[in-house]
């Protein structure tokens, strides 16, 4: 089931939490969901997921439209909602029964789907406490069981590492992998590690507008533009190595990294490279090459750069 | 149906999960033994088998201790979230309201169940209007299933249950009290209509033994625009103005 939105805006008095959003997320994909706090993320979520129309525009899910069938829609979405709600009061099993119940699972096969929910996040040990003497941690591994519940063949999953120790943010990562190969899955997060490592695509939003679409080398590649080198080359005189990278015909800048040793920094013309010609310099003028190192924006510059303006 | 049955079972369990169910059936159970064999106008007293004591001593407490199991039905679920989660899976915003609303009344059913005793031992010491009994009971019922409803849409336009109690009681004051109040300072029109909004007009007329269709309708409005408020009020947030 795919994912289709089609120039959502949603309003909130004059506010436009989310203005004209467009954007696609076929079967089998995950897409990470970014943006700095209050870009309209968990709006454009909780359209997806049909807890309110937008103001203008279409979602489609699996060719349903949010406007038509919402209750087809609701019954293929597994949500986990931001700040995790939960009725705390309840012991986690019969939590996962009443939600299994709701998602409409016929009674034969809740027992089974309980205890599958139970293996796969981890709560072996917790299912017999009350949701509200659990750490945060476990806690949004019910929340996670939840959403997974019904085997939904999509899933939204608003930041679901929140609050979680580095540990279980991995074991939750490879999770959302694991499950994600079969199923379309849309997470948010701020935080740009995990979603490079667990998403197959980035969406990045900002004020309500999307302003990037596209794999985390892609972005890097449409923010940088261009080649950046860090070079060291000993055994030559530090202005003479400065003037022949100047003199090669792909440089447009050489810069000297710090005044003591012989690092420079190089960078090429738009769409050229300069690899081989200064490898070539130092072969020919027997210097030695002892660092050539090509310069990765971070994702988290990509970020920046897009997000401030 | 299916679905609104699923929300009226974990309401009831979290019920008795929270005390809360015990509380008002003990205090229930109490004030109106209380008042039917000991205190006041009390069977001994008034030297007759009837239940009138009984049925006006739940007439008041039904009313105070409906808002109190109603204030946070809708209102924790919207502070805590659990709204939203609620709302996204596959069950309307009408069978969401009609499960909660079953829960309280269920509830209510069940501590009115509870009375039966009082009824098994008053008709064994004298002659009892057992007709006036059942429909009292079944006043009891109506006037619960009314004040439930305007409860629940009290809790479903806020999010503070302490606001969600006090504008329930404030909406219950005026068909328990006040318009019957009003109907005898207004002359004529006005008077009748506002005899014919007050619960009270329609509660004692079904105690009397006469279930009267203009009565049912009555209760069943209230019950029904209570519920029709509710739900709209959590609908509202798909409602956009362009």
């Amino acid at each position: 089931m795919d994912i289709v939105v089609q120039n959502i805006t949603k309003k909130f008095g004059v506010q436009k939490a989310v203005d004209n959003v467009s954007f696609t997320v076929k079967t089998g994909e995950i897409v990470g969901f970014l943006g700095p706090n209050g870009a309209g993320k968990t709006t454009t979520m909780k359209a997806i997921t049909c807890f309110f129309m937008p103001n203008e525009g279409d979602i489609t899910v699996g060719g349903y439209s949010i406007r038509d069938n919402p209750e087809e829609i609701k019954k293929n979405i597994g949500y986990l909602p931001e700040n995790n709600p939960l009725y705390k009061e309840m012991p986690v099993i019969d939590y996962l029964r009443f939600v299994a119940e709701i998602q409409g699972i016929p009674d034969s096969k809740i027992r089974d789907r309980i205890l599958e929910m139970v293996n796969t996040c981890g709560l072996e040990g917790e299912k017999h406490k009350k949701i509200s003497e659990l750490s945060k941690g476990y806690q949004q591994r019910v929340g996670l069981a939840q959403a997974l519940i019904h085997n939904p063949r999509v899933l939204v999953l608003d930041e679901p590492t929140s609050g979680l120790d580095p540990n279980q943010i991995i074991e939750i990562r490879d999770l959302i992998r694991k499950i994600g190969q079969e199923k379309t899955v849309i997470l948010s997060s701020h935080i740009l590690a995990e979603v490079e490592a667990t998403c197959d695509r980035i969406v990045i939003i900002n004020k309500g507008r999307i302003v990037a679409d596209g794999t985390s080398a892609d972005l890097r590649k449409q923010s940088q533009g261009r080649e950046i080198l860090k070079v060291t080359i000993e055994g030559g005189n530090k202005n003479e190595v400065f003037k022949a990278l100047q003199g090669l015909s792909n440089v447009q800048i050489v810069d000297f990294i710090s005044k003591g040793d012989s690092s420079f920094e190089v960078q090429s013309k738009p769409d050229t490279s300069s690899r081989r010609d200064v490898f070539q310099l130092c072969v020919k003028k027997g210097w030695d090459l002892t660092e050539l190192t090509p310069t990765e924006t971070k994702l988290e510059d990509v970020f920046r750069e897009l997000t401030l303006k | 149906m299916k679905y609104s049955w699923i929300i009226t079972k974990r309401e009831l369990a979290s019920f008795f999960d929270s005390l809360l169910a015990y509380i008002l059936l003990l205090a229930f159970l109490g004030f109106s033994g209380l008042f039917t064999w000991l205190f006041g106008s009390d069977v001994f007293l008034v030297k007759q088998a009837s239940l009138q004591s009984f049925f006006g001593v739940a007439y008041w407490t039904l009313f105070f201790f409906i808002p109190a199991l109603t204030m946070r039905m809708i209102a924790e679920e919207k502070s805590s979230g659990t709204l939203e989660l609620m709302l996204t899976k596959p069950l309307t915003d009408w069978q969401f309201v009609l499960g909660k609303f079953l829960a309280a009344l269920l509830l209510i059913g069940i501590s009115l169940a509870l009375t039966l005793p009082y009824y098994i031992t008053v008709a064994s010491i004298g002659p009892i209007d057992h007709g006036a009994v059942w429909t009292g009971y079944l006043g009891l019922l109506l006037m619960s299933a009314a004040y439930i409803s305007i409860g629940l849409f009290a809790s479903s336009i806020t999010s503070n249950q302490i606001v969600a109690f006090l504008l329930a009681l404030l909406i219950g004051i005026f068909f328990h009290l006040l318009f019957s109040i009003l109907a005898g300072s207004f002359p004529g029109f006005i008077g009748r209509w506002m005899n014919y909004l007050s619960l009270n007009t329609h509660y004692e007329s079904i105690t009397r033994g006469v279930v009267d269709s203009k009565d049912l309708i009555y209760f069943f409005s209230i019950i029904f625009l209570g519920l029709f408020a509710a739900e709209t009020a959590i609908a509202k947030r798909n409602i956009n103005d362009n």
